[in-house]
């Protein structure tokens, strides 16, 4: 559990003048207090409450303010499928914990470490529980003082440049074999091309990450062929 | 900008909201726990979802910071190829963000 705190601690610095813009924004767009900690508290997932904030703001249909958040938190299926069968063991109660306090940084970390097989799955959890609730205490918290003091941080600082950096950090030693290296590249071109032209909702997040994923698999099973064949042909 | 919806409207976005993103986060970890077996072929593929992700994540951020691919007078570029070669050859990540940090203030503040 202390590892996983120490580890998350410099996402804590990128998440910061995220959930400070998170409560100086949902002022902003005409929230109570109340509902803009609620909002933090109950939906737990930044990037959808920007939007819904955003929409709620320009009185954007009710069902558009929705489902825009749920497709910006669909990519979280992904991390669920991927994280899973290492919360296989644990009972019902820790699952739905584990559930609610689910990130892109918590499940990047843990995802990484958890490739020391040596871990049981207390440990396991416990890891990810110190990642994830250590972001989920810093982003309530940023969140208060985002509605109370309102975003004085200067933008030139660009402080959320961190976020970015923390999954680059990640990435660099997650790419350990060549259909790996594939996955990454088509998941980030993809994502840029999607950002590039203007696809709505986050979506070329979400078409990145599962082309990646094909990719990689594709690459993976041209190279195993491609080493069988050799070895079947004998002409070496 | 102030909203016109009631407290009502933005409680009931508010519950639906956190109820259906706990429902995605909970999907699978729910799932998996009702299935004997996960199949080979789903494992092997989720062992390309850190570095599809990973990569779609960050990337973005890097090359096309203001939504269009920039190289010349890109800070974050520059920054993210300095932040790169950091996590390659050192492998932590306090180091990588003080360098691409460093690199992106010394572009805006110290040039």
């Amino acid at each position: 559990m202390r590892r996983g705190v120490r580890d998350a601690a410099p996402i804590l610095i990128g998440i910061a003048p995220f959930g400070l813009v998170a409560g100086a924004a949902a002022i902003d767009a005409g929230l109570t207090p109340l509902q803009a900690v609620g909002l933090s508290v109950v939906v737990f997932a930044g990037a959808s409450q920007l939007a819904a904030i955003d929409l709620l703001g320009s009185n954007a249909e009710l069902l558009v303010v929705l489902v825009t958040g749920l497709v910006i938190n669909l990519r979280m299926v992904m991390y669920s499928a991927s994280i899973a069968p290492h919360f296989r063991p644990l009972r019902t109660w820790w699952k739905s914990l584990c559930s609610y306090v689910l990130t892109d940084q918590a499940y990047a970390l843990s995802i990484a470490r958890y490739t020391d097989r040596d871990l049981d799955s207390t440990e396991r959890r416990d890891y990810y529980l110190g990642v994830a609730v250590s972001l989920w205490v810093v982003w309530q918290c940023c969140t208060v003082l985002g509605i109370v003091v309102g975003a004085r941080v200067p933008d030139s600082w660009g402080l959320e440049f961190a976020v970015p950096l923390v999954f680059l950090s990640l990435l660099v030693p997650a790419v350990t074999t060549r259909p790996k290296l594939v996955a990454a590249v088509v998941g980030g071109s993809v994502a840029v091309a999607g950002d590039v032209f203007g696809v709505p909702f986050n979506l070329g997040l979400i078409a990145g990450g599962l082309a990646g994923v094909v990719a990689g698999v594709i690459a993976d099973e041209r190279l195993a062929t491609a080493s069988r064949d050799t070895d079947d042909g004998g002409a070496h | 900008m102030p909203t016109d919806y009631g407290p009502l409207s933005v409680w009931g976005v508010v519950v639906a909201l956190g109820l259906a993103t706990f429902g995605i986060r909970a999907s699978f970890i729910y799932l998996f726990g009702r299935i004997d077996d996960v199949p080979e072929r789903v494992t092997g593929a989720l062992r390309f979802v850190p570095p599809a992700v990973f990569a779609a994540l960050a990337v973005p951020s890097f090359v096309a910071p203001g939504g269009a691919v920039a190289v010349v007078g890109n800070e974050r570029l520059f920054a993210g190829i300095v932040a790169g070669a950091v996590a390659w050859y050192v492998d932590d990540v306090f180091a990588t963000i003080f360098a691409g940090m460093a690199a992106l203030w010394l572009l805006r503040f110290g040039l």
